[in-house]
């Protein structure tokens, strides 16, 4: 028990530095944007009265870390500037206001967020209907045509980036056959393109997982036991050895999560697909709006983050023999 | 080494030759407009038809092998140098530096979306091959750095290692001339799975619109520019070449490391 607490309190830790390290970096990025970002969001013919007065708004005014090292020489500036401000600012959920729209950059990410875990949630189901079945097949009919072709078919989904398949699959639904709207949110029918297109690759390594599982799990003593009981194959292989092949792909399914929010991004551009990567690049960096774009990488990052944490938690819970390492 | 790794390497030469000779291969300016001649078909003119502003698709995607060469082998190399140094430091020296990096600077690395953080970089830092490279290095560099860690920690504690150290060798002569050159090998295979990855992330950066701006030919800008609806509609070729070329150069790449590191791997061979 002692060692269990203090194993998770490791992950705990390291878990919390990470995202420390991630925040601090967020926020120390928009010191390396060329320019000054008032000239950038006010254009040339700002005033200097409106320059000053943005910076003051937003907080630009002040020193950007606890120190400076400028021609000037070494600076200190004590706990008076941006980073702290940022980081009070987290504690309460406020993650400042956008440059262009004046909006809490909170309320522009929450209204879009739901739509990203949406697709994620959907892009995954794709995936599991489809590696399912095709890993099962695959698997218990080692070395088949089935196995090489769903192999073969894995291969593909791995190597085809996101927008490679994305405007293939709109031209053949879309374009080709009509089925689909080829871009947009409008009807519930919408999201089993982006669905499809951000699942393809996960599909793809999960069949894989199941294939090698299953494999696995045949040559085990139990699955003899239940064939001499003159149990169906069927039976064996959904019954006895799906149950325990699918011990490590669920929890591979958790830390796929984060790797799907995170690649959403493309998916989201493709299909222009209201959510948090479409966000993040047209009215964070399209337009510049680097307190969206600093809001939008901090939250997509920590969801990652904290989806992998998770994960890796579950994981060690379920099995014993690497709880404790 | 297994049939695929052969179509691998196959394929990579043709990849390669291209980028190499592209002015030789290529039949026209790859920034070449013809409005007259938009949305040609394939044929003996253009080998790939035209664009939207009437270029030869064909020189395009020739030319934007030269740029995906270009931006995956100055990644590779310059990630796999860094992650390197830092791997072997993290390896060699153990205790309290390896602690750090590895259970830290390592973990901070890996535990960021990669495709987020260049994403990130480039948006901060403004568009270009330069900082693109920068970016894709910064994301790529601690793969290799977590492999060369690996392998320094076995190779240190082989007996001739002991028996240089009992020469009286330097620490830095034993790490470069002892360890390092015994501990490469894995770093081969990661390298071809590097060269897969920045082709791959260059163009979706590029694809994004964060990468190499136009008019250069990169595929992903290429796919992104033919992606609209009415492109597909008219044209549908201006997508597929292009995406045919990343799916076939990041499969070679992929087929190269898998099959070199069962190749390398005499447990894996012997099956």
């Amino acid at each position: 028990m002692k060692y269990r607490l203090q194993s998770f309190a490791r992950q705990l830790a390291l878990t919390l530095l990470v995202i420390w390290t991630v925040v601090s970096l967020v926020t120390l990025l928009i010191e390396i944007v060329p320019g000054d970002p008032a000239t950038v969001i006010l254009g040339e013919t700002a005033t200097q009265e409106q320059i000053e007065n943005f910076n003051l708004k937003h907080g630009l005014d002040r020193p950007a870390f606890f120190f400076s090292y400028t021609d000037a020489g070494f600076k200190w500036h004590g706990a008076d500037n941006r980073y702290t401000d940022y980081w009070s600012g987290l504690l309460t959920l406020d993650l400042g206001r956008s440059f262009r729209t004046d909006r809490p950059v909170r309320e522009m990410i929450f209204e879009r967020y739901g739509a990203t875990i949406k697709l994620a949630i959907a892009a995954m189901i794709v995936a599991i209907g489809i590696a399912l079945p095709l890993g099962v097949l695959a698997g218990s009919r080692k070395n088949s045509l089935v196995d090489n072709g769903a192999s073969f078919l894995a291969l593909l989904g791995i190597s085809l980036p996101t927008f490679v398949i994305g405007p293939f699959l709109v031209y053949l639904f879309a374009v080709q056959l009509g089925w689909f709207a080829p871009t947009g949110s409008a009807n519930p029918e919408d999201i089993i393109l982006p669905a499809v297109t951000l699942g393809a690759a996960l599909s793809a390594i999960l069949t894989r997982m199941i294939r090698s599982s299953v494999i696995e799990e045949l040559g085990e003593d139990y699955v003899r036991t239940a064939r001499a009981k003159g149990l169906s194959e069927r039976v064996v292989i959904y019954k006895h050895v799906l149950k325990n092949g699918l011990i490590p792909v669920v929890t591979i399914l958790g830390l796929q999560l984060g790797v799907l929010l995170a690649g959403s991004i493309i998916t989201e551009k493709i299909f222009n697909w209201q959510g948090l990567g479409l966000l993040l690049l047209d009215d964070g960096i399209g337009k510049r709006d680097y307190r969206l774009v600093q809001g939008c990488v901090l939250v997509i990052s920590v969801t990652f983050i904290v989806a992998n944490s998770l994960t890796d938690f579950v994981y060690r819970r379920l099995d014993p023999r690497i709880r404790l390492g | 080494m297994n049939r695929l790794t052969y179509i691998g390497f196959a394929i990579a030469a043709l990849f390669i030759t291209a980028a190499l000779f592209a002015p030789f291969i290529a039949t026209d300016d790859f920034a070449a407009q013809n409005l007259a001649s938009r949305y040609a078909a394939p044929s003996a003119d253009h080998f790939f038809g035209t664009d939207s502003l009437g270029r030869d698709v064909f020189s395009r995607v020739v030319y934007g092998a030269r740029i995906s060469l270009q931006v995956g082998i100055s990644v590779v190399l310059v990630s796999s140098i860094f992650g390197t140094i830092v791997g072997a430091i993290a390896g060699f020296y153990g205790g309290f530096v390896d602690k750090f990096l590895s259970g830290y600077v390592f973990n901070v690395f890996l535990a960021f979306p990669g495709l987020l953080l260049a994403i990130a970089l480039v948006a901060f830092l403004g568009a270009g091959i330069g900082k693109l490279i920068l970016a894709l290095c910064i994301i790529g560099w601690v793969g290799y750095a977590r492999v060369m860690r690996g392998q320094v920690l076995k190779v240190r504690e082989y007996d001739y290692v002991l028996a240089a150290r009992a020469l009286g060798a330097s620490n830095g002569r034993i790490l470069f001339t002892h360890v390092l050159p015994n501990a490469v090998q894995p770093l081969i295979v990661q390298a071809s799975l590097g060269m897969a990855g920045a082709v791959l992330s260059e163009a979706s950066l590029s694809f994004l619109g964060l990468g190499i701006p136009p008019p250069a030919p990169s595929w992903g800008t290429m796919i992104d520019e033919a992606r609209g609806f009415d492109v597909l509609y008219a044209a549908p070729h201006v997508m597929f070449f292009p995406g045919f070329a990343i799916a076939l150069t990041v499969l070679a790449f992929n087929f190269i490391g898998d099959g070199l590191r069962e190749y390398l791997d005499p447990k894996q061979r012997a099956r």
